[in-house]
């Protein structure tokens, strides 16, 4: 289990006067402070990992917001910031000694903009939601994360998350145009907008995918896109995942950009069929579903040459979606194969790297040789078109020992997926889980850079510390100069 | 003023480390082709780094290009093209605009976040920009991101890094993510529409699913300097809309277009990338001589707004939309615009819009005294230079080039 940073207890023993300070701010149930309601708090969708937060606060309007945090700023204490809690890498995760703020209770939408194919909404509003409110005007938002129905835009942007679309239609950074954001000191800032673009850095882009760690989000302003008038999905059986890797290979080499495109191994597919009954090939040691979606003389001119390059690829079964019903069955067994292998194990934890697709073949070989070294199976479902990997390790809990073995093989394949040039996470962020994993991509510089920037944001590092970096930052001593004498060597240097 | 002329990014490092501990500055340059972008240099040396070039690694089926940072557009282009792909991004060619005939490389195009005309349907340079190596401001390497299409492992650097103008650090080697060109292209050239009509009309285009990947509106005179021939030899504004993609479906999207729009001209696949090259590189469009010109980046729909109070504030002021309204590029005469290059009237005009607006075109000594990128207040511009000592705390690269300080 990763440690998070010991409690404060200055800070633990002025509890009480703190709910007090913060409930002048927030009236009535807006502060939770009993044992019992705070332990809803306590994990997000990393459940291995639990804390009770000190005290919840749950704010209704930015103008709280800036007060929780100038109080909390001026009096020490940490800051962690939630939105519906299903994220996969602990980002939510409480302290012991921290105010968790809830963005639950942001769930409006406050404009929609059809000219400009905007939507302007607060950070509690679901990522599906905002599409439920556009997509009477044939409009959608694109990013589509597998817990879409209750992740909030919020979160999306704290993860920068992604789905099965991203290759085609790009990641949250790609789709946010504009927040309302809170610095940890009580400022709120407007990033962006409407427009293309903005004056001076671009602390949009570096604010989406920072882990609740540079600022509070109390509103986005999202790019929504015309929903593509239809879309089709090949389901395409083969004999090795490396068959299957090719074939996605060739797709993208030969100009085509499919609207999603997944591989599923046959662990993957036999527990997705037991399930949901998609007719998946269980003869196949691979699955590729892809969808061609975009108006329908694109659609079917896609289809035949994805089938003709299935079939050079030595594909053993191919059937195209004939029908919408259809079309969601193939993905029905993708879209459950979380639960699906929920069905046939105790408990299963789900990892995201992303690898250079070619390495996928090598990559699944000594995941194998590492399922007999951990004694643990894995089943693995992939967003091909984009490397990024997510091997489900299948272990129980309740067995001593089986859960830090299950954490030590998924940090084997976090370190394998770099080693391979890849990264340690695609989609679900670093958070608590990959946090001590960093330095196996970036060197103390790197990180050093990283905090410099935290340090921009966050002075006196209460916003979300324990996340993503291994050390805590130390702003003062990162920001003093370190610069040699001025000696300029290399005497061969030209210079004019 | 020393030029510094490193080999290899640990020399560059070198310098780097040299400026800082001796409190000097450098300006920061490859081919040269944007240097007269921002506010004019002031830096006591430059740090040329145009023999940090050269494709490290290019696999069209992953997606991804790794370059160091002065590699020519040319030869990354013409790699790309060899593979049938492409930077969706569109990064137009300023040559003619800024009055250079430097080399433009990929870290100018980085370095300034450029797009052209496809930035209405598919970003900018910060969209396709995976990973970097670069020099901060202390001369030590450093590098983000990843040699992948998908990583979300530690802060987003490149969209910190894309649009800094060489004010955080200097880029050594940076990744893309490349996307296959499509198939086909063809435009549709709707003639004769007001502004007022025009941008509602690329609005309502841009929001149908037919996939237009560029939009833009020509008025009348800008449209008989344009060097294509079916658009200026109309006698009215031109309106034109591309499709691109696979044969028949270009085909079948070109003809939904029309009948919701009305029947245009067409044109096909080499004249339409002669059109959108042109509207990309915008010099030609706009009036000879002493000009100045200016970006403005409104809210799209009140671009026609725009435009209208700008056309009240100058006589000379000519204008056109690219990006669906979302972009206008606007020329001015230098005697009208007056010592600020025109900065209070432009800004007037665009404040109900929202937006920002940038002095692209002007002498050394006007960019020297206006705000050349829109000035940033308050918190946030606080905000921005705790960011900038972040990075460069001695203000040792390229010291001014975006805001004072920055």
């Amino acid at each position: 289990m990763i440690a998070m940073p010991p409690a404060d207890q200055a800070v633990l023993a002025r509890r009480a006067e703190i709910v007090v300070a913060l409930r002048r701010i927030v009236p009535g149930e807006g502060v939770i402070d009993a044992e019992h309601e705070r332990r809803a708090f306590e994990c997000d969708g990393l459940t291995a990992y639990r804390q009770l937060p000190m005290v919840v606060v749950l704010p209704e309007t930015t103008a709280q917001v800036v007060e929780v945090l100038r109080y909390c700023s001026a009096n020490n204490v940490k800051v962690v910031p939630r939105g519906a809690g299903t994220s996969l890498s602990g980002g939510a995760l409480p302290l012991e000694d921290g105010v968790l703020l809830g963005l639950g209770k942001f769930n409006r939408i406050l404009e929609i903009d059809i000219a400009n194919r905007c939507v302007v909404v607060q950070p509690g509003v679901t990522n599906l939601g905002i599409t439920h409110a556009v997509q009477a005007h044939g409009l959608y938002y694109a990013p589509d994360p597998s817990s879409q129905i209750a992740c909030t835009i919020g979160g999306n942007v704290a993860e920068n998350s992604g789905g099965v679309h991203c290759l085609k239609y790009g990641l949250t950074t790609n789709n946010v145009v504009g927040i309302e954001m809170v610095t940890m000191d009580g400022e709120a800032v407007r990033l962006g907008g409407k427009h293309f673009d903005a004056s001076g850095y671009d602390l949009l882009g570096v604010m989406v995918g920072s882990e609740g760690m540079l600022g509070v989000v109390t509103e986005v302003t999202v790019r929504v896109l015309p929903t593509p008038p239809g879309a089709r999905a090949l389901m395409i059986g083969f004999p090795s995942v490396e068959g299957a890797g090719d074939c996605v290979a060739a797709v993208i080499g030969d100009g085509i950009i499919p609207g999603g495109m997944e591989i599923m191994d046959r662990l993957a597919i036999e527990a997705a069929e037991a399930f949901v009954h998609a007719g998946y090939p269980l003869d196949a040691d691979a699955l590729l579903i892809v969808e061609l979606d975009g108006c329908e003389a694109e659609v079917d001119h896609l289809i035949a040459a994805v089938e003709a390059i299935a079939a050079r690829h030595g594909a053993t079964s191919c059937r195209a979606s004939q029908s919408e019903e259809e079309r969601l069955l193939f993905w029905a067994g993708r879209k459950a194969a979380f639960p699906a292998v929920g069905r046939i194990s105790p408990d299963y934890y789900c990892m995201d790297g992303t690898i250079p697709r070619k390495r996928i073949g090598d990559v699944l070989l000594r995941m194998k040789q590492m399922e007999a070294r951990y004694g643990l199976r894995a089943a693995n479902v992939f967003h091909a078109g984009d490397g990024n990997l997510h091997p489900l390790i299948l272990y129980d809990a309740n067995k001593p020992g089986e859960l830090e073995r299950a954490e030590a093989f998924g940090s084997d394949i976090l370190r394998l997926c770099v080693e391979v040039g890849g990264v340690l996470t695609g989609e679900h962020g670093v958070g608590v889980e990959k946090r001590d994993l960093m330095d196996t991509m970036f060197n103390e510089i790197d990180l050093n850079q990283q905090q410099r920037l935290k340090c921009a944001f966050d002075e006196k590092s209460l916003l979300n510390p324990g996340k993503v970096f291994p050390q805590l930052c130390r702003c003062a001593e990162l920001g003093r100069m370190h610069v040699r004498a001025g000696q300029l060597s290399f005497p061969n240097l030209p210079r004019f | 003023m020393t030029v510094f002329q490193p080999s290899d990014a640990a020399e560059a490092a070198e310098v780097v480390a040299w400026a800082a501990a001796e409190g000097q500055s450098l300006e920061i340059v490859a081919g040269g082709s944007k240097r007269g972008l921002g506010r004019p240099p002031r830096a006591d040396h430059r740090l040329d780094v145009s023999r940090l070039a050269g494709i490290v690694d290019y696999d069209p089926a992953e997606l991804i290009l790794t370059a160091r940072a002065a590699t020519p557009m040319a030869e990354i282009e013409a790699e790309l093209k060899a593979k049938r792909q492409m930077l969706a991004f569109e990064p137009p060619d300023w040559r003619g605009l800024m009055g250079g005939d430097g080399e433009p490389t990929l870290g100018g195009v980085l370095a300034c976040n450029f797009a052209g005309p496809r930035r209405v349907r598919a970003g900018a340079a910060r969209d396709y920009f995976l990973g970097f190596s670069a020099i901060n401001g202390w001369g030590e390497v450093w590098k983000a991101g990843g040699k992948v299409v998908k990583n979300v492992t530690g802060y987003d650097m490149c969209k910190l890094q894309a649009g800094a103008h060489g004010t955080l650090s200097v880029l050594t080697e940076a990744t893309l993510k490349v996307m296959p060109r499509p198939e086909t292209a063809c435009t549709i050239l709707l003639e004769g529409m007001a502004d007022e009509i025009a941008i509602p009309e690329l609005l309502r285009a841009l929001n149908t699913p037919y996939e237009v990947s560029a939009a833009a509106h020509l008025p009348a005179s800008v449209a008989r300097r344009s060097a294509v021939e079916g658009v200026a030899q109309g006698l009215g504004a031109v309106t034109a809309l591309r499709l691109e993609g696979p044969a028949p479906s270009v085909a079948f999207r070109a003809n939904a277009i029309e009948s919701l729009l009305g029947h245009g001209l067409r044109l096909a696949a080499a004249e339409t990338e002669r059109l959108w090259a042109e509207i990309g590189q915008v010099r030609g469009l706009l009036p000879s001589g002493r000009q100045r010109v200016w970006r403005l980046c409104p809210t799209p729909t009140s671009a026609p707004v725009v435009s209208n109070a700008l056309r009240a504030q100058f006589d000379s002021a000519e204008a056109f939309y690219d990006w669906g309204g979302g972009l206008i590029w606007l020329g001015l005469d230098a005697d009208e615009a007056g010592p600020d290059g025109g900065a209070s009237r432009v800004r007037a005009a665009m404040r109900e819009a929202g937006g920002h607006s940038t002095l692209v075109v002007a002498p050394d000594d006007v960019r020297a005294r206006t705000a050349v990128f829109e000035p940033l207040h308050g918190a946030l511009a606080a905000l921005m230079k705790r960011v900038k000592s972040g990075f460069d705390p001695r203000g040792v690269l390229n010291p001014g080039r975006m805001h004072e300080g920055q």
